[in-house]
């Protein structure tokens, strides 16, 4: 039983797919001229053999469309710096913002909570109105002091700041500073403020800067006094995997099993400790780009450390990319990826032969972050899916260049898409199974689409490297063939639809 | 090979325990630079200790875990319960990311909101700008029939003008002049959503009964339900209403936008008070709110503006359903129906069948202020004994009422208040003063893990259960749940305590 014998779709699918340029124009008609001349210009349809997707992107949202994006705080405190587990992420500034960002990502880790990592806690300075006015470094200062006390073994603190932080003037570096030396702790200030920037993006960038400024100079420092081991060729990190639904691991297993030592995970189950060793590994392996290529490519100015994107999402694009990364190495580790293909290739199939027959064919429309709009295409494509249309909440030109890769000729792409959009688009394209946010869920859940959150794996995962993929599978054929679809709808209507 | 049943494929409910994994976990610790084991136990064992939670009560500046959230996210709960209602919230955008995710999160429904999307440059110049395209982008693009504005704090930092704002965005045409654009500020740094709710609220109400006052009353009652998550509630409060033949109006109700049919059309506005009704609300007898502390400067308003006289009843338990029902017939003259009297006696009878179970158990609590006045007054009338009840945003005059409540019996004499105190603190106490189980939101899970003190899940946010918010605590009804939920809670923990054959299994009984 699939979805299309409801009766509300049925009424749907015989619509006749418009031409996707066609739709795009017909969508804006709606906008008043201004903003639509702004949104035009982030809607288009990928041609074959374009060096781009056609669209402009990392441009301010236009008021009132009903964005999908966050903030800087979100890109800093809930996804740079927030799993590093064993500092303590103090939200600066009233409850909210660290209220809801509480457990919201799944980063998964080891470790007593509460002792020696802080993982799923929320600290904060519960800004009150006299901490508007008079300012808030004394009450940082003391809640320092506070922290030290009752979790000593915290191995740092960083301060994220919300939107008042930098409206009012704090000195939260000047607080670092002296801190830090109180506590004998990194203490480190992020001005990762809710209203810089257009998105989460430019946090995660405010995130990787504090990172070399803040993080950094105890590793030149360690490394002076000698305290750097030299380490072994084979040492690498993981840049950009924060471990959603234990991400990380299941692309640790992989890379330790080809004989590489990976030394530090950024940042889903990292440690301060990790970071700081990082500037000594020979190659970065980056996974998220978007949010962490500016600490790789600070590491390969000044430590001179090579950096390489790979995909783990799909058997096609892991076994590529193992090899491109054992590639770098000698002959015993390239001798070791093809082994551990090799080795793989039986679970790998029969994922394929239990689920492709039942997901062939099926189109799929992604929206997501800055990442996975383009990195879990292939592994759709593995199990014999189509995309009919992607997008970024808030990718970059990069990405948007990167994207080519991953699409074929006539895909519509849409950035930063407004609800409006996006349920347009999905209502005249129909696509079988929609993978975003939380916030699309149940909007399309409603219109009787299948629906998978492609930001928290929809509690389930990892879907990372091979174990990850047979999640994948099950998890997609779960969605798009679930017999409730088939009940959307009373039989007794379905005569007059 | 870790997947090696495609007919079991494990997830990391399942995968992570296996050899493979748990070889890896313990090889990366070399490169953690963690902390020596003992060390980590010693100093859980000390945060358990009398100490420990001295020091954890002494503190000033820090806030662990609290039991709030801020004032925006409780104004736009209060927007969509009115009829084609579009919250517009007025500054940073990620804030409106956040309480769409929260709500989605807990009611798994859509909930559409719109920002002004501010950044650096309104940040100097102010968010005017912002404002007048954000009016016109939403109102063509989402066709609301009312567009409620509440501010994120950077607005309120920079001391944005909502009522001038909407004035000139109207002028220069962004939405009709007569288009309703109630507003309230909601600065996040004062009160918690409760606030917000309360502001928000007023805001509507103060603009669409507007110049709507009549000679006569329309012989209604307005019902406020507060910052209500349990749309069971919503639902129970209209059916007594319409058993009692009682004409009302419901300000505001969200429960159909919280819990509209799926049948495979995505409504974006579906129910709602309508406007006109709630234009209306001005002309009717009194005004009855659910909870006090979130309705605190509406009811003010209405008293003062509108000259009307307002109640607020917690319909929780027995008695709290008793006094709301004798205060709609008091109002209205209407008698309290035979339907009604039965189910109080059903809901009795329920009460008495498990009172041995309840009787004398110690019990904490935290949520929100009139959340934990009605926990407590069912609580005390099953002889269950509240001994620590946290309130982060708490205020006076609720400890006040809770205190007077809680000597009014026998059973309340060893409850303690911790106003404006947050989950690490009740972590403490749970370790120090033991209970035998707490009543809270899906946070309270972690007080569980640690303190192995069962969780009995009532309040907001509850992400890690489903469908829970759709049924009632309130009403008779309400009080079955409340009872199904703890005394079943209890009877779990018994089973789980006793499940060990030729150990613990002795008291293992068929019959409880």
């Amino acid at each position: 039983m699939t979805p299309l014998e409801s009766s509300t779709l049925e009424e749907n699918s015989t619509v006749e797919t418009k031409d996707a340029k066609e739709l795009i124009q017909e969508v804006l008609q709606v906008y008043p001229d201004k903003a639509k001349k702004k949104r035009e210009k982030h809607l288009n349809v990928y041609e074959e053999g374009k060096s781009d997707c056609g669209v402009k992107s990392n441009i301010k949202s236009v008021p009132g469309t009903m964005t999908t994006r966050g903030c800087a705080y979100a890109g800093s405190k809930g996804v740079v710096w927030g799993p590093v587990k064993d500092m303590i992420h103090i939200s600066h500034g009233p409850v909210g913002c660290g209220y809801y960002s509480w457990s919201g990502r799944r980063n998964y880790y080891i470790g007593t909570t509460g002792i020696d990592t802080f993982g799923t806690m929320q600290f904060t300075s519960d800004f009150q109105e006299r901490d508007i006015v008079f300012g808030g470094d004394k009450k940082l200062a003391k809640l320092i002091t506070e922290l030290e006390e009752l979790f000593p073994l915290n191995r740092g603190i960083s301060i994220q700041s919300e939107c008042p932080i930098g409206l009012i003037g704090d000195d939260i570096e000047a607080v670092a500073k002296k801190s830090a030396k109180e506590i004998g702790k990194t203490v480190v200030p992020v001005r990762c403020e809710g209203f810089r920037g257009v998105s989460q993006s430019l946090g995660h960038h405010i995130a990787n800067d504090a990172v070399r400024d803040w993080v950094f100079p105890q590793h030149d420092k360690e490394k002076k006094a000698g305290n750097i081991p030299e380490g072994t060729p084979y040492d690498v990190a993981i840049i950009g995997d924060y471990n959603i639904g234990g991400d990380a691991w299941s692309s640790r297993i992989l890379l330790e099993e080809i004989g590489l030592r990976v030394v530090a995970q950024w940042s889903g189950d990292g440690t301060l400790h990790e970071m700081i060793k990082t500037p000594s590994v020979k190659l970065n392996l980056v996974h998220c780009y978007r949010s962490m290529n500016y600490i790789s490519r600070h590491m390969e100015e000044t430590y001179g450390i090579p950096w390489l994107e790979y995909n783990f999402f799909g058997p096609t694009k892991i076994a590529e990319s193992l090899r491109e990364i054992a590639s770098k190495f000698d002959e015993t580790i390239q001798a070791k990826a093809e082994e551990v293909i090799a080795k793989y290739q039986k679970q790998t199939d029969e994922v394929i032969a239990k689920y492709r027959p039942r997901l062939e064919g099926k189109t799929v429309a992604l929206m997501v972050g800055g990442l996975r709009p383009r990195h879990v295409v292939p592994a759709f494509y593995d199990l014999g899916m189509k995309l009919i249309g992607t997008g970024y909440e808030f990718g970059h030109n990069d990405d948007y260049k990167r994207t080519t890769h991953y699409v074929e000729d006539g895909t519509l792409i849409y950035d930063d898409v407004s609800a409006y959009e996006f349920e347009q688009f999905v209502k005249e394209l129909q696509p079988d199974l929609i993978a975003s946010g939380i916030k699309e869920k149940y909007v399309f859940q409603k219109m009787a689409l299948p629906f998978r959150q492609m930001h928290s794996w929809d509690y389930s995962g990892p879907y990372h490297g091979y174990d990850g993929f047979a999640i994948f599978a099950r998890d997609m054929d779960l969605a798009l063939n679930s017999p409730t679809w088939s009940l959307i709808g009373a039989p007794w209507k379905q005569i007059d639809e | 090979m870790t997947q090696n049943n495609i007919d079991n494929i494990k997830d990391h409910a399942q995968l992570f325990h296996q050899d493979e994994y748990q070889e890896l976990f313990a090889n990366k610790k070399q490169f953690e630079g963690g902390h020596d084991p003992d060390l980590v136990a010693q100093t859980a064992e000390w945060t358990k200790t009398w100490e420990y939670r001295e020091k954890n009560f002494a503190r000033e500046a820090l806030t662990v875990n609290p039991a709030k959230a801020c004032q925006p996210l409780g104004a736009i709960l209060a927007a969509v319960g009115f009829e084609g209602t579009l919250p517009f919230v007025h500054g940073s955008q990620g804030c409106v990311a956040y309480f769409r995710s929260y709500f989605t999160r807990h009611f798994k429904e859509p909930f559409s909101a719109v920002s002004s999307s501010m950044t650096e440059d309104a940040a100097v110049f102010g968010g005017l700008k912002n404002m007048v395209e954000g009016l016109a982008v939403s109102y063509n693009l989402y066709k609301p029939k009312m567009i409620a504005v509440c501010t994120t704090c950077m607005a309120e930092v920079i001391g944005d003008d909502l009522q001038a704002f909407i004035k000139t965005s109207k002028e220069e045409g962004s939405v009709p002049q007569d288009f309703p654009v109630p507003y309230a500020h909601t600065p996040s740094f004062v009160g918690s959503h409760i606030t917000g709710y309360d502001n928000m609220i007023k805001g509507i109400l103060s603009n669409l009964t507007e110049g709507k006052k009549q000679e006569t009353t329309n012989g209604k009652l307005n019902l406020i339900p507060g910052f209500e998550t349990y749309i069971g509630n919503l639902r129970e409060i209209k059916r007594l209403a319409s058993v009692m033949g009682i004409d009302y109006t419901l300000l505001a109700d969200n429960s159909d936008y919280l819990d509209s049919p799926n049948n495979g059309k995505f409504n974006m506005y579906p129910g709602g008070t309508k406007l006109a009704d709630a234009a209306d609300s001005i002309n009717a007898e009194a005004t009855i709110a659910f909870q006090a502390y979130s309705t605190t400067k509406t009811r003010e308003y209405i008293e003062t503006e509108w000259k009307q006289k307002t109640y607020v009843t917690r319909p929780v338990g027995i008695r709290g359903t008793d006094e709301f029902l004798m205060k709609l017939s008091a109002l209205t003259g209407k008698p309290i129906p035979q339907e009604l009297e039965d189910e109080r006696g059903r809901a009795v009878d329920a009460l008495t069948d498990s009172q041995a179970w309840l009787h004398g158990k110690k019990v904490a609590l935290y949520g929100d202020p009139d959340l934990v006045v009605g926990l407590v007054q069912f609580l005390l009338e099953v002889g269950a004994e509240p001994i620590h009840i946290v309130v982060t945003n708490s205020n006076e005059a609720f400890e006040t009422e809770l205190r007077a409540l809680l000597d009014s019996s026998p059973f309340g004499a060893g409850a303690t208040i911790w106003g404006g105190k947050d989950l690490w603190h009740l972590r403490s106490l749970l370790f120090t003063e033991p209970v035998d189980f707490f009543i809270g939101n899906s946070y309270g899970k972690y007080l569980w893990r640690d303190t192995h003190t069962p969780i009995v899940r009532i309040g907001y946010p509850i992400f890690d259960r489903h469908h829970l918010h759709r049924y009632a605590t309130y009403g008779y009804q309400g009080t079955i749940n409340l009872l199904n939920w703890i005394v079943n809670t209890i009877l779990d923990e018994l089973d789980r305590n006793t499940i060990i054959p030729a150990k613990t299994d002795i008291s293992y009984d068929l019959i409880r």
